[in-house]
């Protein structure tokens, strides 16, 4: 053990409890919302699909639906890949 | 063909889901394709335990459903990237999961990834009974402790008569013995169960020993499995565990009393790290 090697065990990680605390509070906030309500995203997902659909042939294997869920706020970001101009989209 | 592995223990509270991030983070780093599965519907965990808890869109019941399609559920974690979490569903009840959906979901993945794990609840009912009944491979997690060996045992009575290898009459699920939460001060001064008792008890192969350890609680905290934490003796443990599990000759470590230290250690907090 080097004399150095003092210094660094003395150097203690962050607390992280604090963090902890931020993560459940935002996780418990959204869960307990989800308890009263049915769960929409399949529904939502399923129902955006078939509107887009009605004006662009898709393909619903390509829909990627992302959601980041905030204390203040939450985003919800749904990509539908378009087929290109050369594909059989309608104009 | 991947190698599907489940992390079992028949007790609650021993370390699986811990496990289960940790080795499926360390087998994505070794450059495995890793897909990890919560199988504890109603209580899921892995999500917090893999910090994408915020990213959580669709479940494996979901899946199983119809109601989205098995690339949507998956989450792709952003630190290691050959590494997929398939999370459980937090709000249907434990029915929803059966045998077919599980079948289908796992021949799926297997077309795309090395390994699946399946992160299994705690118990011997249906869903844990489905974590096990696809396993080539088994990881028998155990804490140095009466009840936990006891239910190890349990479990791995369980594994040999129903799981679907037995069911086939094919060759045995390969079993693990992880050691978790050992701490060798208290094996030394005679208050736990050692090493060597609990090999000769259970009688199978030993996989690793973690260290009880302060930085499995940080690594929860923050919602990082622990493997990625270099400094932490448990995740060096973990990583030593993925290179045994892969065919590398790794001795165990930490299987001794951390030495004292010098004044200033003890002063500051030389805690196992």
């Amino acid at each position: 053990m080097s004399w150095l090697d003092l210094f660094r065990s003395t150097r203690k990680p962050p607390a992280s409890a604090g963090l902890a605390r931020e993560r459940l509070q935002i996780v418990l906030a959204h869960e307990r919302i989800g308890r009263t309500r049915e769960d929409f995203l399949p529904k939502l997902q399923a129902e955006l699909v078939a509107v887009v659909a009605r004006y662009v042939a898709i393909d619903p294997g390509r829909v990627v639906v992302n959601v980041d869920r905030g204390g203040d706020m939450s985003t919800l970001a749904i990509e539908i890949e378009l087929p290109g101009a050369g594909g059989p989209a309608r104009r | 063909m991947a190698e599907v592995i489940v992390v079992t223990s028949g007790k609650g509270g021993v370390g699986k889901t811990t496990t289960s991030a940790a080795f499926a983070t360390g087998l994505a780093q070794r450059n495995k394709k890793t897909v990890v599965i919560d199988f504890d519907v109603g209580l899921r965990n892995l999500d917090l335990i893999m910090g994408v808890e915020r990213r959580v869109v669709f479940d494996i019941v979901n899946v199983i459903q119809g109601e989205a399609r098995l690339n949507q559920a998956l989450i792709r974690d952003k630190r290691v990237d050959t590494l997929s979490i398939l999370p459980a569903s937090q709000t249907r009840d434990k029915d929803a999961l059966t045998k077919e959906g599980v079948q289908q979901i796992i021949e799926e993945l297997s077309k795309e990834f090395d390994y699946i794990l399946c992160d299994s609840p705690a118990g011997i009912e249906k869903g844990a009974l489905l974590a096990l009944y696809f396993a080539d491979q088994a990881i028998v997690v155990t804490n140095p402790e009466v009840s936990s060996v006891r239910d190890s045992d349990r479990i791995l009575g369980v594994l040999q008569s129903k799981s679907k290898r037995a069911e086939d009459k094919r060759e045995k699920v390969k079993e693990h013995l992880l050691v978790t939460r050992y701490d060798p001060g208290r094996v030394e001064r005679g208050e736990m169960l050692k090493l060597d008792d609990i090999q000769e008890i259970l009688a199978i192969p030993l996989l690793g020993v973690i260290p009880e350890s302060e930085s499995v609680l940080r690594a929860s905290n923050t919602g990082m499995p622990v493997i990625l934490d270099p400094e932490s003796t448990a995740g060096q443990a973990y990583k030593d565990t993925v290179g045994r599990f892969l065919g590398e000759n790794l001795p165990h470590r930490f299987l001794d009393p951390a030495k004292k230290g010098g004044l200033f250690k003890r002063l500051f907090g030389g805690r196992t790290a």
